[in-house]
């Protein structure tokens, strides 16, 4: 078992999407950093644009994590709905 | 030499304003929206009543007969406040824009057959009338309504129906030469078929108690007047038809209106659970004003899409019905 992680600038942007990727993934574990929020989650994390919908009150473009996302590792798989990390392949 | 680089977390003392935190608590930063909109309200040192109406404060819970232990749990779900609901508008008008170039350079309009543009412009413009009434009506929500957890909300809803009053004009403009303008008003105020609903705006705009006029105007009447003119009117009737553009143009509308459908319901959920009592008096509202809007929509309905009209005007007022059952007002 090895750990994905996902980083996140500290910012009001994303603040819904590590609220919504802990209320998803209740294994994984938000470390706060200066500036920096790294989630790490042991095997698979995944963000589902429905949650964050919910805690935003709009609708939510996946591909907006982006700009606020500072550094992940993992496999990605994503289409519209959800962006999961993992080693399967 | 060297250089050793440290970094060092400060936490802060506190997460939000205590105002804030008192409702949302302290543990987790509070959300712009909360931070820009609790707490806004005026509540005391008032000094004098107003010479314009002795019986109430300046701001007075006791305009509406709705009775609400706390204003401010009328939390609009959309979150907006000043900075999120102008940047949400700017990149809907841009998208108008966007619309609006593509019809003008393909020269769409003058493609349209004549009889479906005249119809959508003897349709469509008197309609610029309603919304400027919908503007008036929130603007007095946004004044005599309590807590700015509501009259904030009310005062951008507001300014988004001048909104559509706008897009109306623009898409009259396009259609027709600017006389259609002033054909618009003189059908608005003369035409026997546009009279019931002038009657029921004109009657809307001295309403006294800000949450019947909140139904009355934007439960009651926008959920049916917007699925009839830009879901059966112009998507189901006029497109088939040839008249796309017409679409394109009022595209805003419908959007806007599932958009601000949310925060309508909202509202109505949050004021009805409070108590049976609150919830009898809005249940009564929204039947009355309902069926008068249906009654006021029949004319405008059956001028606008002949045989389809009487199906129209069921499908509007069912799919309102099944929002004030979600919303618990009505079983």
């Amino acid at each position: 078992m090895s750990n994905v992680f996902i980083a996140f600038q500290s910012n009001e942007d994303s603040r819904p999407i590590i609220e919504a990727i802990l209320a998803d993934n209740p294994h994984a574990v938000s470390v706060h950093s200066p500036g920096l929020i790294k989630i790490d989650a042991p095997d698979e994390l995944c963000i589902k644009r429905a949650t964050i919908e919910e805690i935003i009150g709009r609708r939510y473009d996946l591909q907006e994590i982006h700009v606020s996302l500072v550094t992940l590792s993992g496999y990605i798989d994503e289409d519209d709905d959800q962006f999961t990390l993992s080693w399967k392949h | 030499m060297s250089v050793d680089l440290h970094t060092r977390e400060i936490q802060p003392l506190r997460q939000t304003f205590a105002h804030v935190a008192q409702y949302a608590g302290d543990d987790k930063p509070a959300s712009r929206y909360l931070e820009a909109t609790l707490g806004a309200q005026s509540t005391a040192n008032f000094h004098y009543r107003p010479t314009w109406d002795p019986a109430h404060e300046l701001f007075d819970k006791t305009r509406s007969a709705v009775v609400m232990a706390d204003w401010q749990s009328l939390r609009d779900p959309r979150q907006y406040y000043y900075g999120t609901w102008t940047m949400a508008r700017a990149r809907q008008q841009d998208a108008i824009e966007a619309n609006y170039q593509f019809i003008e350079d393909r020269g769409l309009v003058a493609k349209m057959p004549e009889a479906v543009r005249s119809k959508a412009s003897k349709v469509l413009i008197p309609l610029r009338h309603a919304a400027w009434g919908g503007n008036m009506n929130n603007c007095s929500i946004g004044a005599y309504g309590y807590g700015a957890m509501l009259t904030a909300p009310a005062m951008f809803h507001a300014m988004d129906q001048l909104g559509v009053a706008q897009y109306i004009t623009r898409l009259g403009l396009t259609l027709d030469e600017p006389g259609a303008l002033d054909a618009g008003k003189n059908d608005w105020l003369k035409e026997t078929c546009w009279q019931p609903l002038r009657h029921y705006v004109e009657d809307t705009l001295v309403l006294q108690d800000p949450m019947e006029l909140f139904v009355a105007q934007n439960l009651a009447l926008d959920g049916q007047l917007y699925p009839l003119i830009f879901g059966s009117f112009v998507d189901d009737h006029l497109v088939p038809l040839g008249g796309t553009s017409v679409a394109m143009m009022s595209a805003f509308m419908p959007e806007w209106h599932a958009e601000s459908s949310r925060w309508v319901d909202a509202v109505l959920k949050i004021a009805a659970a409070e108590s049976e009592a609150n919830r009898a008096l809005i249940a009564g509202w929204v039947q009355a004003w309902s069926d008068r809007a249906q009654a006021a929509l029949m004319p405008v309905a059956a001028m606008a899409l002949d045989a389809g009209a009487q199906g129209a005007i069921d499908d509007a007022r069912t799919s309102l019905n099944a929002r004030c059952k979600k919303a618990g007002i009505t079983s």
